[in-house]
């Protein structure tokens, strides 16, 4: 089974209006810019996206943004693109954010099949709101769902031609747990390899949960986002 | 370096003589990013939230952009760092690993319970790790500016911005004063070099307890350290 296309819009072919896309990076870093542009290329609208935040003002997912194919994002930190904020103001998307540690936890959830979990933090804040509170021996918990998607969207340093994936510094963040946790999962890697090249020792997310992988075209350097063949 | 830049420092540093080796230090964005530099132990190991364990200055030519602290500025790596998933970054966080989370605040509160993720009716809608460090920290380490630009106390008597936590801090720092708390009382325990107790209490809304174990009337430098 060949994993490996050619192209970013031809491995999107099973996205679909109104799908949930998990889409990895913290900010840039980490996120699969070369299948944002493509996504950006494709005729999809109502997306709700995944991801700690909508990349920068007009740079990765926030070029989704600027595009009006986002109906919903779940993410963390949104304020690292001012954008996001007036097209909420506007009525234009809606946000759920949930504490970082909470979002990633959800992922391992969803990927791990667990229905959810208790836990302690945000207890007594704004966030948890609405949700089931538990006491478990003395301590205060509320209870989050585990979170799933249609379609995730990862960034890997290397592949293998089997679909085994390694990661590179931070850049690791949450690609690996949004790899366990979709029903197709699309790899954007700067590498690929021959079976066999990486360790088994090394390799963080084994190939099974690797459905299609393209090559990166478009990288972060310490110039900022550049294009690369 | 302006004003603005030297208060900040100050507050850094005194944050960075608190911590004492061996220990993991999670600093938080803005002032605490600066506690990095004061810090000359080698048993004291920097956490960053976004999946490294063994922060480090770098030098501009050994900038990578994929290896970044929580406000997303580069970093260096120590010998013995490791890189991990978001979900095990935070199993150390939420599972009580981390020794000492030094944050930033809009507000906190005279029982130390801050407010540092959204100010109502603004565009703030980012939470990041701020609630899992407050329920997960064994010690959390507040360090901010005594006001807010337009002169007003940031020690208030209870928070008016959503709070992050109901578990308070265990220590707040400022250019003015040092404060601990204790069974949910503040209680200032230093001065900063120059400020008089005066000043403090003009500019503090927050009450807080003076635990003053010294005669001089215009020195402070007798409150109890501990």
């Amino acid at each position: 089974m060949d994993k490996i296309h050619g192209n970013a819009v031809q491995a999107l072919s099973c996205v679909q209006s109104g799908h949930t896309l998990m889409v990895g990076g913290f900010g840039l870093i980490g996120a699969p810019l070369t299948l944002i542009d493509g996504l950006a290329e494709i005729d999809v609208t109502d997306l709700t996206v995944i991801s700690n935040n909508l990349g920068e003002a007009g740079r990765g997912l926030g070029v989704l943004l600027r595009q009006g194919k986002i109906q919903k994002a779940i993410g963390s930190y949104f304020t690292s693109n001012r954008e996001v904020g007036d097209y909420y103001q506007k009525g234009e998307i809606e946000l759920q954010l949930l504490p970082q540690g909470t979002l990633s936890e959800s992922m391992r959830a969803g990927g791990a099949g667990i229905g959810g979990y208790y836990t302690k933090t945000g207890v007594g804040t704004e966030l948890a709101k609405g949700k089931e509170e538990r006491e478990i021996d003395g301590v205060k918990y509320v209870f989050e769902p585990a979170i799933r998607a249609n379609i995730a969207l990862i960034k890997a340093h290397k592949a293998d031609t089997l679909g085994n994936l390694i990661y590179y510094k931070t850049a690791r963040n949450f690609n690996p747990l949004m790899a366990t946790a979709a029903d197709v999962v699309i790899a954007e890697v700067d590498e690929i390899v021959e079976q066999g090249e990486l360790s088994p020792e090394e390799i963080v997310t084994p190939h099974l949960f690797v459905d299609k992988i393209i090559k990166a075209k478009k990288i972060l350097t310490k110039a900022g986002v550049v294009s690369c063949e | 370096m302006s004003e603005k830049n030297d208060i900040q420092e100050l507050i850094a540093k005194r944050a960075a003589s608190e911590l004492k080796g061996p220990c993991i230090v999670n600093l938080g964005i803005g002032i605490p990013t600066l506690v990095a530099k004061y810090i000359d132990d080698k048993n004291i190991h920097l956490h960053t939230e976004n999946g490294l364990l063994g922060v480090a200055d770098v030098e501009e030519e050994h900038i990578d952009p994929n290896r970044v602290n929580a406000g997303k500025l580069p970093v260096g790596e120590t010998i013995g760092a490791s890189f991990f998933n978001s979900a095990e970054s935070f199993a150390m966080i939420r599972g009580g690993h981390i020794d000492v989370a030094i944050l930033g605040v809009l507000q906190v509160d005279q029982t130390g319970v801050i407010a540092n993720w959204a100010v109502p009716g603004k565009n703030i809608m980012g939470v990041g790790g701020a609630m899992d460090l407050l329920v997960g920290a064994k010690k959390v380490i507040v360090t901010t500016t005594h006001t807010t630009k337009d002169g007003t106390s940031k020690l208030l008597k209870k928070c008016t911005f959503p709070v992050t936590s109901t578990r308070s801090a265990d220590m707040i720092i400022t250019e003015m004063a040092v404060f601990k708390v204790v069974n949910r009382k503040l209680q200032l325990i230093e001065l900063m070099p120059g400020v008089t107790i005066e000043e403090v209490r003009k500019k503090t809304e927050a009450e807080f307890i003076e635990q003053r174990i010294d005669n001089n009337e215009n020195s402070f430098a007798g409150y109890i350290r501990s």
